[in-house]
């Protein structure tokens, strides 16, 4: 009942009218020709938005977040029957892993966008003690959000809240392979935002690589390496930032005394979640043979109690997205020289796989050679902790790194000793779900970081700004030639105050 | 060779030496000593590179390295520790924090204007961020590069902080191997050329670029102060420095006082032949001699305008009226060169500076708050400084670094530990309170799903107005009904104990 009060609130100080039109309508307006010619209009549409002003002030970007609220509040249904669609997602992990989180990011932008926006005042040393010295947060210009296909409601939506905080126009490009999504996406977005400002580009491959011969002022993108390579180079001919928001695969290392019945839970919900198709999905474990041992049969106890004897026909199990998904994951599990202790089952038809566990993988397995992004779980036999990340430390940097282990001896180890995108140490996934931590990862599995107040940084330029006064001409005199080693001295002793540096 | 001493760097970092706290504040200090030891050599090889003055060095270059140097060995047990963040219900009872770490082997590529401080401040925040760091000198200034290259081994880690020096091929040869940070001060089309050549394997940049940095003047300010910080800026080190005022805008009827209070400082400062004055310094090289000199073809100066190649000397040089589509105004001067050009009004200024790219830094000269404040809004640039130039550079609280085609990423101070660490998500949670967790296990129901999206639910505390203002008039009606609570037992007990004192006084 608060949150309607707070959008008509909103609505009534809203100073900027907002331009609804249909599809239809803005389809017609731009003239039919050449794709590459429509998008750079496009493009260029939102620039000379952006350029009027009318994103800068906070009532706008407040008005804008509240109606995006209402956009996924009133559409709840269509978006868990879209996310069904594309995904088989079950409505629990559909509301829990998108609605919720989006919903909460969206509160806590909304509550915290007037204070992100101050200016941040800063330190002043002594030669410039009179001075008005901050940093402001100003908006880029025109970004581009390219969505992927494994929470395309999240990834998509999060950081679009970011960019209209930080003040932007945005181009929004959903992804084509959960196309029940991308179509929502593209019918409600330009019902509930302003259509001016922000645009839903669909296409696959083609259309996004024409997309990005255009210029813009930011690029945030989720999804492979291989893509972001070339989305990277592309934006270098632009000059333009970029964040990247990458894979890996997660290692899950188990050492010492451990709790298996509660590790094994939380394995099993982090690792199967949306049938393993999660970015920062433990993707392999790495733990001894007694270990192993004991954790198998806690593996399948829990399996069962989750997703029934029958997986299948259990309505909490998500499907792969695609059948192009589905073979490759089979044809990694068919490669795989492993043994499979746990489930293997497959339907093709259904794009079902079942919750799988291999054992007795080796480093240079199939399973071993990518990101799995399935339900399938390797289980890696390394005896001691230091074999252990000696394994993780061969490897790319990871966007999320887990241990399971009740011994803080051997949580600090592995966090002193490995580096990753996030970390978290006896639970899987819920590290992200955390507005205040920045999520992002480092080397391969990405660049930048966002959620909360770090979206709003992402899309922002701060800007140093120092308002200095007229007076104090005769202390501004000694930096002045002719030079002398008197002025050098005094000069040396006015700026070598604390937080300071020199004149250049 | 380059491939070697990367090798070694990152053997040198996974070895985990750069680590402790320590070893980093040691190496700072060793950095600190080459500076104050070896100021001569050094002033020696500025004089030779770019005709430096004596006192030019250490006022440009050292005095700047020395207090990053100091702020980060005062700060960096603070910089390095981690930062606990706000919790939500899920994870009330866990410890939840950021924690900076060490990327791993840094590339810093370094330019030839200021040779000492665009190689070295980057390499403090290096050092400081706990990471191994490759440096690249420019070779545009050979003495400084050549002189970095014998000096910082001496004193530093030789295997953690080698130095490559070399020109065009060598920066390539570099570029194709792999780095976890590349820092990039220098000009646009090479930096294009380092984000492509990062973009391989996905290694982040941070650009220093440059652009052409307007400077504004209001008719109605102190035009004399203004005209003297303008001068100042523009001509030291010959005009070659990022963000120097590239160029003037301001109203035709000022442009006379202008120019006049320019040649009375030049005047001032270097004397009526600044060929003589020890203070005033050459261009870099031929190449750059012959381009700045193209730039002010056809164009009669009203000051200055002499030149010597033999000496790379150009005298600082004003011209007036430039229209915006000559040459001058079409690339960054880097030069000793300022020309100015007419605007009608504030407005029109902001115009001509939106029209064009996004520069590293915008000057502007207003006594009147509001218009400056307006000039600042409807504007974009790195930074900004007002009534002064290139003061926002010298406070390290204040984060330096360009927009658009002016660069991307920022150092200064923290912001360059911040810049070459890793800001990593840490959450430290236990294997206790299973059955709080139950709620998030399948097979679900309504009452699970209410449960987990309570624990989730962020921001914890309603923020909004209302809420505000009920707890505001329930704090004060449960105040007053305290008060009222304690002012009936107060007269209760007071009735009592005055039956009590009276019977007392009566009996």
């Amino acid at each position: 009942m608060l949150l309607r009060n707070k959008r008509n609130y909103y609505l009534m100080k809203a100073s900027s009218p907002l331009v609804v039109r249909s599809p239809q309508q803005l389809r017609d307006a731009i003239p039919t020709g050449d794709r590459m010619d429509t998008q750079r209009q496009l493009v260029d549409r939102l620039r000379s938005t952006f350029r009027s002003g009318i994103t800068i002030p906070e009532t706008f970007r407040q008005t804008q977040l509240t109606m995006l609220m209402s956009m996924i509040q009133d559409n709840e249904d269509q978006i868990l029957n879209a996310l069904h669609k594309d995904l088989a997602k079950p409505k629990f992990e559909a509301v829990m892993s998108e609605i919720d989180i989006v919903i909460n990011e969206l509160h806590y932008a909304i509550a915290n966008l007037a204070s992100w926006m101050k200016p941040e005042y800063a330190g002043t040393n002594l030669a410039t003690k009179f001075d008005d010295c901050s940093v402001r947060r100003e908006p880029l210009g025109v970004v581009l959000i390219i969505g992927p296909w494994n929470y395309p409601l999240q990834l998509l939506i999060v950081p679009l809240i970011g960019a209209i905080a930080a003040g932007n126009c945005a181009v929004i490009k959903p992804s084509e392979v959960s196309a029940a999504t991308d179509s929502l996406m593209a019918e409600l977005i330009p019902k509930y935002l302003s259509q001016d400002c922000y645009a839903v580009v669909s296409g696959g491959a083609e259309e996004t690589k024409a997309l990005l011969q255009n210029r813009f002022d930011h690029i945030f993108y989720t999804g492979s390496q291989a893509v972001a390579r070339s989305i990277l180079r592309a934006a270098s001919d632009h000059l333009t930032p970029v964040t990247l928001e990458l894979g890996g695969k997660c290692p899950c290392l188990i050492y010492g005394k451990v709790n298996m019945a509660s590790a094994a839970q939380r394995l099993v919900w982090s690792k199967y979640f949306n049938a393993g198709q999660s970015c920062v999905a433990p993707d392999y474990v790495l733990c001894s043979q007694a270990t192993r041992d004991a954790l198998l049969p806690a593996l399948r106890q829990t399996l069962e109690e989750f997703y029934s004897k029958d997986p299948q026909t259990c309505p909490d199990v998500s499907r792969i997205v695609s059948p192009q998904h589905w073979t490759r994951l089979m044809e990694l599990l068919n490669r795989s020289r492993g043994k499979v202790v746990v489930g293997g089952e497959s339907n093709q038809e259904d794009k079902y796989i079942a919750p799988t566990v291999v054992v007795d993988v080796a480093e240079d397995d199939a399973l071993m050679e990518e990101e799995i992004f399935g339900p399938i779980l390797p289980i890696i036999t390394a005896e001691s902790l230091q074999q252990g990340i000696d394994f993780v430390n061969r490897k790319e940097k990871p966007l999320a790194l887990y241990v399971f282990s009740e011994e803080s001896s051997i949580v600090n180890a592995v966090l002193e000793k490995t580096s990753s995108g996030g970390f978290c140490s006896n639970d899987g996934i819920v590290h992200m779900t955390l507005p205040t931590l920045p999520f992002g990862g480092v080397g391969g599995s990405g660049w930048g970081s966002y959620h909360g107040r770090w979206s709003f940084e992402t899309f922002s330029h701060r800007r140093a700004v120092m308002l200095r006064g007229w007076a104090l001409e005769r202390l501004n005199s000694l930096r002045y030639p002719p030079y002398s080693e008197q002025k050098l001295s005094w000069l040396r002793w006015t700026t070598s105050a604390k937080s300071s540096c020199s004149l250049m | 060779m380059e491939r070697q001493a990367v090798k070694r760097a990152r053997e040198a970092f996974l070895s985990g030496r750069t680590r402790p706290l320590e070893f980093r504040l040691q190496q700072l200090h060793a950095l600190q000593r080459m500076l104050t030891e070896k100021e001569t050599e050094i002033s020696t090889a500025l004089k030779q590179d770019i005709n430096r003055s004596q006192y030019d060095t250490p006022l440009l270059e050292l005095i700047g390295i020395e207090n990053e140097i100091k702020l980060a060995t005062e700060k960096l047990a603070e910089w390095a520790a981690p930062r606990p963040v706000e919790r939500n219900l899920l994870t009330i009872s866990d410890e939840v924090y950021i924690q900076p770490e060490p990327l791993g082997v840094v590339l810093i590529i370094g330019a030839w204007n200021y040779p000492w401080a665009l190689t070295l401040l980057p390499l403090v925040g290096a050092i400081a961020a706990g990471n191994a760091a490759v440096v690249k000198p420019s070779e545009l200034s050979e003495f400084s590069s050549l002189l970095l290259r014998a000096l910082l081994p001496r004193y530093l880690d030789k295997d953690l902080y080698p130095v490559v020096t070399g020109g065009v091929s060598e920066t390539q040869e570099l570029l194709k191997l792999r780095f976890d940070h590349v820092f990039y001060t220098g000009g646009g089309t090479v930096g294009k050329v380092v984000m492509e050549a990062a973009a391989r394997h996905l290694t982040p940049v941070t650009l220093e670029l440059g652009g052409k940095s307007p400077c504004y003047i209001d008719k109605d300010c102190d035009i004399r102060v203004a005209c003297r910080r303008i001068t100042w800026g523009k001509f030291v080190n010959c005009g070659q420095t990022c963000i120097a005022p590239d160029f003037i805008l301001c109203e035709p009827c000022i442009q006379g006082q202008v120019v006049d209070r320019i040649r009375q400082t030049l005047l001032e400062f270097y004397g009526a032949d600044p060929k003589c004055s020890p203070d005033y310094g050459r261009i870099i090289n031929q190449r750059h001699f012959n381009r700045i000199m193209g730039l002010m073809e056809g164009y009669t100066p009203v000051v200055g305008g002499q030149s010597d190649a033999s000496q790379r000397y150009i005298a600082p040089t004003v011209l007036k009226d430039v229209p915006p589509h000559s040459r001058m105004m079409q690339e960054e001067i880097f030069g000793p060169l300022l020309p100015i050009v007419a605007v009608s009004d504030m407005d029109d200024a902001i115009r001509f500076i939106n029209e064009r790219e996004k520069p590293l830094a915008l000057y502007i000269f207003c006594s009147d708050k509001k218009a400056t404040k307006r000039m600042i809004e409807e504007t974009s640039s790195g930074g900004v400084t007002v009534n002064d130039v290139m003061m926002h550079y010298t406070l390290s609280s204040l984060p330096f670094g360009g927009v658009g085609q002016s660069g991307m990423g920022r150092y200064h101070g923290k912001h360059t530990f911040d810049q070459l660490s890793h800001q990593r998500a840490c959450l430290v949670r236990s294997l206790g309170m299973e059955s709080v967790n139950l709620a998030r296990y399948p097979p679900q129901d309504r009452r699970r799903a209410r449960r987990v999206r309570m624990a989730l639910k962020s921001p914890m505390v309603d923020m909004s107005k209302r809420t505000f203002i009920w707890a505001v008039v329930a704090t004060i009606i449960g105040f007053a009904l305290f008060i009222t609570l304690l002012v009936i037992l107060l007269i209760a007990s007071g009735l009592n104990c005055t039956c009590w004192y009276w019977r007392g006084f009566y009996n």
